[in-house]
């Protein structure tokens, strides 16, 4: 078993006696984390793993939350209308970015990021144009349906089934970045001329890789339009796009779990922040200034490197010339 | 089959007004270690970048094999096994020494797409990556990080993680440059020891390595060739003398 697993199950045991203890924490409240957690997670697979910066996930996230919760309008009562609108939102967003992917994955580092985010932002204005979506108002009251016969409109039946959908989506990312693919991603993000040189297509595997990517973001998405039961347009807005961003620095960039505790304490500090308004936004910014300056790997990523430099004291190295890594170093496996 | 691996016709390459590789006629025999020297800025990288398809010439042809690949893309004439080192050490360095030669080995099982796959899969290479990593004395850093080698190290490992797709055209862009003089004997006797069965293109400023290995020498000079042949013919050339002088170097 590896430890990702272990870890996993121990929090999922934790999450489970969650609705038992009522005034501890609001299953909401982790319900949601769980929703931008596994959002986070789609999106450090391409910066922490495959080194590409997209200003375009909103889009994944937006477009699969309208799809399903769309299509729960119309047919929420059939008794697959659950699982088929989940998966026409998840292949909705793997649709949308592979045609953003596609498109962009031909320019390198910042026109890369500005073609995502352009691109992006005609998903928003379609999000705004169209009649299915709801426009302004987006889409409320989105029936939760049921699931194998479970009434998903019980919160407590609703609450377990996210985290057996958010434990699949988190140990699917595992997997992808613990794949025979994942070995060449990290190869690309490392030295994409070299892996090149090995005969590799590397713009194949950084298209599959967005797109992956995008269909994770959307799974997210599908989850979230079923919890909180309504899609706005802030879900495909530029401010959720770098709300991600955020998340996934401040818990440690190309790290497993660092996703999942920045999305954590973003979504924590906004709740119970809530009192102060607005300023929560200066609040988190000011976070994110003092974490990027002083903690350049993030919370997980610093983590893991004393970690590394202790072991590495304890036991000698037969390197000569060590040099300092410039980059985030990946977490070991 | 031909009896060159490696012909370039008339292979040119311009970066805007400025020529860097002119018309280059040029062949390697098969199975020979073929040095390509010359002075700071001759065009030797550039055309390396050439045969590899980093950049794409603006004229001329190139054969591999009588066939013509000047048209296909970087991966793909990797994969018809013409694989370089490059001039600035090339290593994936967050990965371990390991896993740099096995992302090399891993091409042949073809799960190089199977994200669905365990990363144990992987681990039938393992043997294989730790043997080219012994041969060429590297495997006491295998678990190490790539970026945590020294400089004669990294580029050690670039010529294991090269030799991993066993190549029968490889191309080495100054494989001893900034090597201390222990590493450089090292490194010279293993491009000997690997060049059997192999054709090698190299490109090197020590003249030494290049008068022990290399059966035949071409010198490019502002991107044309200058003169061509066996080690005593070259430098016994009145214009490569003139180049070597004037270019500044030893
Ligand atoms: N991408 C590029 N754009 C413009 N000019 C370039 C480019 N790459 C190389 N050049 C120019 O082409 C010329 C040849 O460069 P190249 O790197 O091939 O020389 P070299 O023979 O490898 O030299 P060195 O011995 O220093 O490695 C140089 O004048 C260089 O400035
Ligand atoms: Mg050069």
């Amino acid at each position: 078993m590896s430890n990702t697993f272990k870890i996993v199950l121990v929090l999922v045991g934790l999450a489970l006696v969650v609705p038992f203890v009522p005034g501890l924490i609001y299953p909401v409240f982790v319900m949601k984390v769980m929703c931008y957690g596994l959002f986070a997670c789609a999106f450090n697979l391409l910066l922490g793993f495959t080194g590409l910066v997209s200003f375009a996930h909103a889009a994944f996230l937006g477009s699969a939350g309208y799809v399903t919760g769309a299509l729960m309008i119309r047919f929420g009562n059939h008794p697959l209308g659950m699982p088929a609108a989940f998966a026409a939102g998840v292949a909705a967003a793997a649709l949308v970015g592979l045609a953003i992917g596609g498109l962009a994955i031909r320019r390198r580092g910042i026109y890369f990021a500005m073609i995502t985010l352009a691109l992006s932002q005609i998903v928003y204005f379609l999000a705004v144009q169209f009649r299915w979506t709801g426009g302004e108002d987006g889409l409320q009251g989105i029936p939760r349906g049921s699931l194998f016969g479970l009434d998903l409109s019980s919160d407590t039946v609703m609450y377990y089934v996210t985290l057996a959908l958010f434990a699949a989506g988190f140990l699917f990312v595992d997997r992808v970045v613990h794949s025979p693919f994942g070995q060449i991603l990290q190869a690309v993000r490392d030295n994409e001329a070299r892996a090149t040189s090995l005969g590799y297509d590397t713009d194949r595997f950084k298209r599959l890789a967005f797109v992956i990517s995008a269909a994770v973001a959307g799974y997210a998405g599908a989850m979230k339009a079923l919890v909180f039961q309504l899609v706005s347009l802030n879900d495909v807005s530029l401010h959720t796009s770098t709300e991600v961003v955020l998340m996934t620095l401040l818990g440690g960039v190309g790290t497993i779990f660092g996703p999942l505790l920045g999305a954590g304490l973003v979504v924590g500090l906004q709740n119970y922040l809530a009192t102060i308004g607005d300023l929560v936004t200066v609040v988190i910014g000011l976070i994110f200034i003092v974490c990027v300056s002083f903690f350049r790997r993030g919370i997980v990523g610093e983590f893991l490197h004393l970690r590394r430099r202790r072991a590495e004291r304890h036991k000698r190295r037969p390197v000569r010339n060590a040099t300092r890594d410039p980059a985030p170093a990946a977490e070991a496996a | 089959m031909a009896e060159h691996a490696l012909v370039t016709e008339g292979l040119t390459k311009a970066f805007g007004g400025f020529t860097a590789v002119r018309g280059v006629d040029f062949a390697v025999r098969r199975h020979a270690i073929h040095a390509l020297i010359g002075p700071n800025g001759a065009g030797k990288t550039t055309f390396f970048n050439l045969l590899t398809k980093v950049h794409t010439p603006t004229g001329g042809r190139i054969l591999y094999e009588g066939t013509d690949i000047t048209h296909e893309s970087a991966a793909a004439i990797a994969r018809r096994g013409i694989v370089r080192s490059f001039q600035i050490s090339a290593t994936f360095p967050h990965m371990s020494v390991r896993d740099n030669v096995r992302v090399a080995l891993q091409r042949r099982l073809g799960t190089q797409y199977a994200f669905w796959r365990s990363i144990r899969s992987l681990s039938v290479l393992d043997d294989e990556a730790m043997a080219l990593l012994s041969d060429v004395g590297l495997a006491d850093s295998a678990e190490a990080n790539a970026a945590d080698l020294s400089y004669g190290r990294k580029r050690t490992l670039e010529i294991a993680t090269t030799l991993a797709l066993d190549p029968p055209l490889l191309l080495l862009d100054e494989p001893t440059q900034g090597m201390a003089i222990d590493d450089v004997d090292r490194i010279k006797r293993l491009i000997r020891r690997i060049a059997v069965g192999r054709t090698i293109l190299m490109v090197e400023h020590n003249m030494s390595v290049v008068a022990d290995l290399c059966d035949t020498i071409t010198v490019l000079q502002r991107g044309e060739i200058l003169a061509q042949g066996s080690y005593d013919a070259v430098s016994a050339d009145p214009g490569v003398k003139a180049a070597y002088l004037g270019g500044g170097h030893a």
